[in-house]
């Protein structure tokens, strides 16, 4: 994608403006076309939002993580599917910041800093529990000229339209992680259509067959470490997920104070119904405690404090969930209009959903957060 | 600068896991309790800790399987920072 002059990293409230008059009243339509328009994704690069939180030397602005976490807010509170785009791409940009080599760096970084490229996170595999995450279905073979990659990888959001994919494999010695272009001999991408949530994010299967690789195309250690790039890029896609879905929870207030202020039942403003205000609270409380554990997430982070793994962990939890729950009460007060495509609730119920499966789905986080409160208890 | 280091690596996993005991030199990962998650945690604790950023290759088992390999790890990379 060709990026056209760059003034970004926008500050939040031309975000703001961004989402309220590009993104969020077109996001219906971007559910139904199931895609983003190009144009769309050139104005998130002029604006400069790709991956701003990558050095300035690398074409970013350095912006911490609070404020990105922010700013992914806003975009999932227009558009989960955009969100997801942004989130996959922030996760591939970090890697490549964090793990690549000097080569790897200046191949990549200023492109996708700049939107030019865009990245795609390629872990899950058809055939097993993407909660296992093991790569196994996927082969990385030594030879002398390099790797020979063979597999499958599915549910790859941004993969119809990705340039980079960043591909977890098993090799002899355990998972390892490649950087291949989207447009190597043997790369063969499937798009999936009417996938129910982020249903405009561009999904794909991908099929790797036979694709050759130069050495250079390894990211990262090998081996027992190699885990470590995962776990760090997830960590990451976890925060932007978990502060994507507090925007949705502030989109289903948006839409549950306009409709309930003009919409009457029995003669009495649907506002004015103390279940409605009930559900309205809920709402506010869990938007505010979900934006609070983000913030607490994203400031460890930016302190690279051990302590914003677990933090991230609950922060997705707690918005997750709240955004299953406060869509789910938006779909309930416009009552059948919530089924409506005239109305953004239906479209939020579903991409909702979605936080609950990606990332690390609500029961896995369940095993680890009960077992950190256990050793909490034990100390 | 060691022994700190050791002192600081072991308050930090034995916060975490206050049941398990351990030597400077015992093998870690052999008592089962380190996940992927807690792995991610000792290495960001070290760069925090410390203040180094671990090069990919030092990033292998061998150099975190006990607190010892692990405060021998940071010796290197304070010392490379300084020299
Ligand atoms: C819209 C969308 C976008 C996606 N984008 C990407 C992407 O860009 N890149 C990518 O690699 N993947 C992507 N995925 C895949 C996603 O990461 C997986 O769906 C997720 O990891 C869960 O794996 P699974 O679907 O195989 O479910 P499974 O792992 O088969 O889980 C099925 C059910 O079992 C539960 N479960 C699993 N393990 C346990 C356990 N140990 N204890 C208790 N319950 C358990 C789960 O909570 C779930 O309810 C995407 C998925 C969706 C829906």
């Amino acid at each position: 994608m060709k990026a056209e002059t760059r003034s970004g990293p926008a500050g939040l409230v031309e975000v703001r403006r961004f989402v309220d008059l590009e993104i969020a009243p077109h996001a219906n339509a971007f559910e139904r076309a199931e895609r983003i328009p190009w144009e769309v994704l050139s104005r998130v690069a002029e604006l400069g939002l790709w991956a701003p939180f990558l050095p300035s030397e690398f074409g970013g602005e350095a912006m911490d993580m609070v404020t990105l976490g922010r700013v992914h807010e806003e975009v999932g509170r227009g558009c989960s599917s955009l969100r997801s785009l942004l989130t996959v791409h922030s996760m591939v940009s970090a890697s490549v910041h964090r793990w690549g080599d000097q080569e790897q760096q200046e191949k990549w970084l200023w492109a996708l800093a700049r939107g030019e490229k865009l990245g795609a996170f390629c872990l899950t595999e058809p055939d097993r529990s993407g909660s296992d995450a093991t790569a196994e279905g996927t082969t990385a073979v030594r030879d002398q000229d390099g790797w020979v990659l063979n597999g499958r990888k599915k549910w790859i959001t941004g993969g119809q339209v990705a340039d980079l994919l960043m591909v977890f494999a098993s090799t002899g010695s355990g998972m390892c992680t490649f950087l291949v272009e989207a447009d190597r001999p043997g790369v063969r991408v499937t798009p999936l259509p009417h996938v129910s949530g982020t249903t405009a994010s561009m999904l794909a299967e991908i099929e790797f067959t036979g694709v050759r690789l130069e050495p250079s195309a390894l990211l990262g250690p090998q081996g027992w470490a190699a885990g470590t790039v995962m776990t760090n890029a997830l960590g990451l896609g976890r925060y932007s997920v978990a502060c994507g879905a507090v925007g949705i929870v502030r989109a289903a207030i948006d839409a549950c104070a306009q409709y309930t202020s003009v919409r009457s039942a029995g003669g009495v403003p649907l506002r004015d119904l103390p279940h409605v205000r009930q559900m309205m609270s809920g709402m506010v409380t869990a938007r505010d405690a979900g934006r609070l554990l983000c913030e607490r997430a994203g400031a460890l982070n930016d302190a690279g404090d051990p302590a914003t793994i677990m933090a991230t962990w609950v922060a997705k939890y707690h918005a997750s969930k709240a955004a299953v729950q406060a869509a789910g009460d938006a779909v309930q007060i416009h009552g059948a209009n919530g089924f409506s495509p005239d109305h953004p609730v239906a479209r939020l119920y579903r991409d909702s959903k979605v936080t609950e499966v990606i990332e690390g789905s609500t029961q896995v986080q369940e095993l680890t957060i009960a077992a950190e409160a256990y050793r909490e208890v034990a100390q | 600068m060691s022994n700190d280091a050791r002192t600081e690596i072991r308050t930090f996993i034995t916060t975490k896991f206050p049941d398990v005991t351990f030597s400077d030199e015992e093998d870690i990962f052999a008592l089962g309790f380190v996940n992927s998650l807690f792995a991610m945690e000792l290495v960001m604790f070290i760069e925090k800790a410390f203040g180094t950023r671990i090069p990919n290759e030092e990033l292998h088992l061998g150099n975190f399987r006990s607190v010892a390999l692990m405060a021998d790890l940071v010796a290197r990379q304070t010392s490379a920072a300084v020299g």
